[in-house]
């Protein structure tokens, strides 16, 4: 259906689009970073193509590979009813260099979705009205959704009210240990390669 | 009495010029819960907006990288908890797109079913809602009677009145009851009645009607370059519903309309919603007419679905995969897939990774309110600050689908 | 539709006579103008909601016609602290949220009550991360722990109930839960589900031939008929 698309991009952008795959029927084009707001603005105003409705940005993190973070954003048009995947790799394994172009001044609901990634992957979007936290609150140190943030680690803002000061017990059964429990809940399980 | 500024020429009394700011704290009664409106006035109206969202995030992406594909449907139902069974089928559907499932026929009419009654209660919760923030209790307890006749279906089908986590990778938890045509049946035409005795006392009304016309309209174009879908986006008048535009399960069998707005105010959210309750109704009876009553709702692959119980107590190979299944996870094939459906707010996304194993890699959810409400500072800009209520509740923020 | 039960209004009593009859250090008149007191507290509660999550729907449910709340008197929702006494904590608390929470329980002004509604509120529910707090427990006092994800209207009650009896006794140490009176074991259906297409109210004759073929039963009975 949207093979059209991925011919289009690579007709155009060459070699700036690094794989193309159609994995189930979803078209996905991976694209090198630095042309990232090129090929959105092409997306957007070639009249057959009319991707005008931005569907989703996320990141998902590879850490066992390096770029690390690969940014993934969904665009869907509803003139002619087509759908893609953009996807970009940024980022070493210390995040180091994770920046990639802001699309908002082309879509303006890629705002709160790139403030949503920079967020919970730690990626900075060059050219964004106002980066900030969005479903975190402003003292929270780190990013959540990467690999390495582990997922019991709080960060209370109110300190916990000590058993003495709240004259009962407040923490009636111990957590599990490092070995106890189901075992996909242990630790981050390996990591898979390029797909 | 003299008037106390009878010396005072115009102009002449400085008045504060600053903006105020004013808080609308996260913890409000017309703010769902959970989001907070810092707000810029001048007077009533409001110069600027900043929505801040996240008082109810809860990981919810997080926690699904740490069980298997199954155990993400609890997680899930608790997204758009209004409408929960959507969020299911939703999920499930994305899950077997990757797998290559499909599944039998009557799972499909019946996961059909429970969503549409879904649909049907987040819209009356929404509507009645806006109508308690404006004053108008008593269509809101109406609207939750008929609600309650809905969860009592679903309460008999599912066990849960709310949060029901029925779906499953490849079918349901169990197949539908005896009863549940029947049940079905008889709660329809109550609940009309119930949401046309509501619209009776809610549209003849001038005030209802003055506050909500022409408040927060947003163009089409604005609109889809915002990301919104659902009702929000067709009372604009772009007829964007998935159900038609991208059918799935079986509703290309179906007949039904689309309701279109026109202005994109909150007065046509609110109409498009009850246009839509009525076109459910009418999907549902369709539904249940061409529903087989026998037949099996789960696929057939052992890969994913669990084997009868009373295989896995006789039998050594349905022990062994219901164990594989239950302490691995069914393993679904290595790949990424994006699968969207038609959730009570629009299009409801699921973005999943999968790395071969039993254990989801990333489960991406894509919350169509989280694009609608980064539209609320837009559309509220020069209203003034009592609009803030209607406008907020016609968008249907739901706070876990909206902070994930 | 359903036979509810009436509010369980034995533990009032038994608190009163008890204060009244065994008396204390206090003196008889302060006794009974504490039982007084807890009486009129416990049912007059205005509560509030500080809904955040699912329970909120169910919190909806609870306030409905059905599982009315209003026979209970704690319906009126005040929401400003200043004028409330019931803190119902309803859904998650996540740890941006705990701030405002523990703010809004600081604002309320004596004698007030918690009340956890939902495994959310009361444990930090199937949430254990980086974002949810375990518990308002960890944050603020808390007097009635309601666990269900959501909860059914009728544990909400259950819940609501002893915290009026806690109320009525003035005690604010953990209880031990006593043993409830189950109107399951009384009547035969509880809740009528419409089961057929057939109206509602048809359904009536149909209740009204059953009670009448079960009083005959229990004529058979006493008279020894076999």
């Amino acid at each position: 259906m949207s093979q059209l698309v991925l011919d289009k991009l690579k007709e155009r952008f060459g070699t700036a689009i690094l794989e193309t795959h159609s994995q189930v029927g979803d078209d996905t084009a991976l694209v090198d970073a630095a042309s990232w707001k090129a090929v959105s603005l092409f997306l957007r105003q070639d009249p057959a193509l009319d991707f005008d409705l931005p569907v989703d940005l996320c990141g998902v993190d590879y850490p066992t590979r390096v770029p690390r973070m690969e940014v993934v954003m969904h665009l869907y048009s509803t003139s002619r009813r087509h759908r893609i995947r953009l996807k970009a790799r940024v980022g070493d394994e210390d995040m180091e260099g994770a920046e990639i172009d802001s699309v908002t001044s082309i879509w303006p609901g890629m705002d709160w979705l790139e403030r949503e990634v920079y967020d919970m992957s730690g990626v900075r979007f060059r050219g964004h009205p106002d980066l900030r936290r969005i479903l975190m609150y402003p003292e929270f140190e780190g990013h959540p959704l990467q690999r390495t943030y582990a997922a019991e680690r709080t960060q209370p803002l109110v300190p916990y009210r000590t058993e003495e000061e709240a004259g009962m017990p407040l923490r009636k059964i111990e957590p599990f240990g490092p070995e106890e429990g189901m075992p996909f809940g242990r630790v981050p399980p390996p990591h898979p390669e390029d797909n | 009495m003299e008037p106390l500024d009878v010396e005072l020429e115009a102009g002449e009394l400085e008045l504060p010029a600053d903006p105020m700011h004013l808080n609308l704290g996260p913890s409000h009664p017309a703010m769902h819960g959970t989001v907070r409106i810092v707000l810029e006035l001048s007077g009533e109206t409001i110069v600027r907006s900043d929505v801040q969202i996240g008082y109810l995030h809860r990981g919810f992406e997080k926690m699904c990288e740490r069980g298997t594909w199954t155990q993400v449907f609890p997680y899930v139902d608790r997204l758009n908890y209004i409408s929960p069974m959507l969020n299911n089928v939703g999920y499930a559907l994305a899950v077997e797109k990757l797998c290559g499932l499909v599944v039998p026929e009557r799972c499909q009419w019946y996961r059909m079913a429970l969503g549409e009654l879904a649909r049907l209660s987040d819209h009356l919760t929404c509507n009645g809602a806006m109508a308690m923030e404006l004053g108008a209790f008593t269509p809101f307890l109406w609207f939750v009677k008929a609600r309650e006749m809905i969860w009592d279906i679903l309460e008999e089908e599912t066990g849960a009145r709310l949060t029901h986590s029925f779906g499953r990778i490849g079918g349901m938890a169990s197949p539908p009851t005896q009863d549940f045509k029947g049940l079905c049946r008889a709660a329809l035409p109550p609940i009309l009645e119930l949401v046309e005795e509501g619209e009776r006392m809610l549209l003849k009304n001038r005030i209802f009607i003055d506050r909500l016309e022409n408040v927060g309209a947003i163009s089409g174009p604005d609109a889809v370059g915002l990301g919104w879908t659902g009702p929000c986006l067709r009372a604009t008048g772009v007829a964007y519903d998935i159900r038609k535009v991208h059918p799935y399960l079986k509703y290309d069998e179906v007949d039904f309309d689309v309701p279109v707005g026109t202005k994109g105010d909150t007065l046509d959210r609110f109409l498009v919603r009850l246009g839509e309750i009525r076109q459910s109704k009418r999907i549902l009876e369709q539904v249940l007419d061409r529903m087989p009553d026998t037949g099996p709702v789960n696929c057939d692959d052992p890969a994913v679905v669990l084997p009868d119980k009373l295989d896995v107590y006789t039998t050594i190979e349905a022990t062994i995969q219901h164990f594989k299944l239950i302490m691995e996870g069914a393993k679904i094939p290595k790949g990424e897939v994006y699968s969207y459906t038609e959730g009570g707010n629009g299009e409801l996304g699921y973005y999943l990774v999968s790395d071969g194993s039993g254990t989801p890699y990333r489960v991406r959810i894509r919350p169509p309110c989280f694009q609608i409400t980064g539209g609320l500072s837009k559309i509220l800009e020069g209203r003034m600050l009592s609009d803030i209520v209607p406008t907020f509740g016609s968008l249907n923020m739901i706070g876990g689908e909206c902070d994930h | 539709m359903g036979n509810m039960t009436a509010p369980n209004a034995a533990s009032g009593t038994d608190a009163r006579t008890r204060l009244t009859m065994e008396g204390n250090e206090q003196g008889f008149a302060t006794t009974r103008v504490d039982a007084l007191l807890g009486w009129a507290r416990k049912y007059s509660l205005f509560a509030y909601p500080f809904v955040t999550a699912c329970c909120g729907m169910e919190f909806m449910a609870l306030t409905s016609p059905r599982f009315d709340l209003a026979r209970f008197g704690a319906e009126a929702p005040r929401f400003s602290p200043r004028q409330s006494d019931l803190l119902w904590v309803v859904g998650t608390i996540s740890q941006r949220q705990a701030p405002v929470l523990k703010r809004i329980y600081e604002q309320m002004m004596e004698p007030k009550w918690v009340f956890a509604f939902g495994t959310c509120a009361s444990t930090g529910g199937f949430y254990d991360n980086y974002a949810t707090v375990p518990g308002i427990d960890k944050v603020i006092p808390t007097d009635i722990y309601v666990p269900g994800c959501p909860p059914r209207p009728e544990a909400v009650l259950d819940g609501l109930m002893l915290l009026q009896d806690k109320i009525a006794r003035n005690v604010r140490t953990p209880g031990v839960v006593k043993p409830r009176f189950d109107p399951a074991h009384s009547v035969e259906e509880l809740v009528q589900l419409r089961r057929s297409a057939r109206d509602s109210r048809e359904l009536l004759p149909t209740l009204k031939e059953r009670e009448a073929r079960a009083g005959e039963l229990d004529e058979r009975h006493e008279g020894k008929i076999a």
